[in-house]
């Protein structure tokens, strides 16, 4: 998302065709979900989604652990949950880039690229998270030639070829171990001198002949030509450098959540995760959050989708509650 | 066959024929996996914006995806989709992996005027 900034309303902004009852910013797991109890309940909704519609869980081969569904990859569950918000009537719009950001006032506005301007009662926050980079030199330029973040899409291009795999949680682990079905050799450098993962990860990886550790270190550079060839290494312990050839890297150190552009506008924690109330309300009233950019301790497509069921049956409350307040005489 | 709804290119001659029949064509060569598949929805979705390029997309695994997986062009990829930019059946950019929307536009403005 790009940086929001506060943006007064003007009347010619809130035409019938352009407001909604609640706007939804973000197309995962959480977001969709609430598009479709939003629409179910006849509430008139607008998602408005950044990326290609799924979020994360397109990102997954296979979910085997969704309940009621034996196995389904993360695709065609995210395909499964638009095609059910669209039919209930929610309207999606995918792939734009939202530029500013007004929500204080009782009516939300949202502008995507910088022209298109939507209004709404309610809106919900369901911004996800995304892969983090380490951020060292090189590491964009050699992105697919060298540089991956998804085993399963690119681990054959590796066949018999050294590779590093950096991090040292669930993710990291499974996928080194998963990683020697292709490499002859998998060096795994992560920063601290212990593994976050599960003690059956860390086995796994350890039991694993192919896999050596690189502790306490960390990438500092991608070094090559038309391809990556070659990295640096920091001990972090006792600083010293070193360059190893290579042929891939995969990076698997966690996620970030998405609310850059939500800073001095939502109140976030420390890591940047949206705060919310029981209701997953933010600070600002009419203002919900939900999926994985909410301060929570576990992120799975499961959680999201509950997320996103409250979030959207508390927009739904709220919305209603306005129109009542606007139908009913006061009391004097 | 992928599970778009571009034009599936399914063989060689099919891509011959799209490139003597086509001025500009984009081509996005992968499988569905999620690398590829925001790569996919964002083509479709700029299908209906760009009506001088045509869109189409090739299975990698298949035998006949080797007129793009061999492309010299392509000889340092290391990373799903392969995404081949042609004019007039000349390779003008090729890329690997997954790219935003924005970063697809920016390749197609830079090199197929509308």
């Amino acid at each position: 998302m790009g940086r929001a900034c506060l943006s007064p309303l003007t009347k010619a902004d809130t035409t019938m065709e352009n407001h909604f009852d609640v706007i939804v910013i973000g197309g995962g797991a959480a977001g969709l979900t609430a598009g479709i109890y939003l629409s179910r309940a006849k509430v008139n909704t607008l998602i408005l989604n950044e990326g290609a519609v799924g979020g994360q869980m397109v990102l997954t081969h296979e979910i085997a652990n969704y309940p009621g569904v034996e196995n389904i990859s993360g695709y065609e569950l995210a395909r499964n949950m638009k095609s059910q918000a669209l039919n209930f009537g929610c309207k999606i719009r995918s792939n734009v880039k939202i530029t500013s950001l007004a929500l204080e006032d009782e009516i939300k506005k949202v502008t995507v690229n910088n022209k298109d301007v939507f209004t709404s009662n309610a809106v919900i926050i369901a911004t996800g998270g995304k892969s983090r980079a380490i951020g060292a030199p090189g590491e964009d330029s050699f992105k697919g030639t060298g540089i991956s973040y998804c085993a399963t899409c690119d681990g054959d291009f590796f066949q018999d070829k050294e590779i590093i795999v950096v991090g040292g949680g669930n993710s990291a682990l499974e996928e080194a171990v998963s990683l020697t079905r292709y490499a002859s050799k998998v060096t795994i450098v992560h920063q601290f001198d212990y593994f976050q993962a599960l003690e059956h990860y860390i086995e796994d990886a350890k039991n694993n002949e192919k896999i050596n550790f690189v502790m306490e270190s960390e990438i500092i550079e991608f070094i090559g030509d038309e391809k990556l060839r070659s990295v640096k290494i920091k001990n972090k312990s006792n600083g010293e450098i070193s360059q190893k050839n290579i042929d891939g890297v995969f990076i698997f150190i966690g996620y970030v959540p998405n609310t850059e552009s939500l800073e001095g506008i939502i109140e976030l924690n420390k890591f940047k995760e949206i705060l919310v109330d029981k209701d997953l309300m933010t600070n600002i009233p009419g203002v919900f959050a939900a999926g994985d950019s909410i301060q929570k301790k576990y992120r799975q497509v499961t959680t999201a989708v509950a997320d996103g069921t409250i979030a959207a049956l508390s927009a739904a409350e709220y919305v209603n509650n306005l129109k009542k307040e606007k139908t009913e005489p006061a009391v004097v | 066959m992928l599970r778009t709804n571009l034009k599936h290119v399914l063989s060689e001659k099919e891509h011959s024929e799209l490139l003597n029949n086509n001025e500009n064509v984009m081509i996005c060569c992968g499988r569905m996996g999620p690398m590829c598949i925001p790569v996919y929805e964002s083509m479709e979705e700029l299908e209906g914006e760009y009506n001088n390029i045509k869109f189409a997309d090739m299975e990698f695994d298949s035998p006949d995806a080797k007129v793009i997986r061999d492309l010299p062009e392509c000889s340092s990829f290391a990373g799903l989709p392969f995404v081949v930019y042609y004019k007039n059946g000349k390779v003008v950019k090729a890329t690997s992996s997954i790219q935003s929307r924005d970063q697809i536009t920016e390749i197609l403005d830079a090199n197929f005027s509308k």
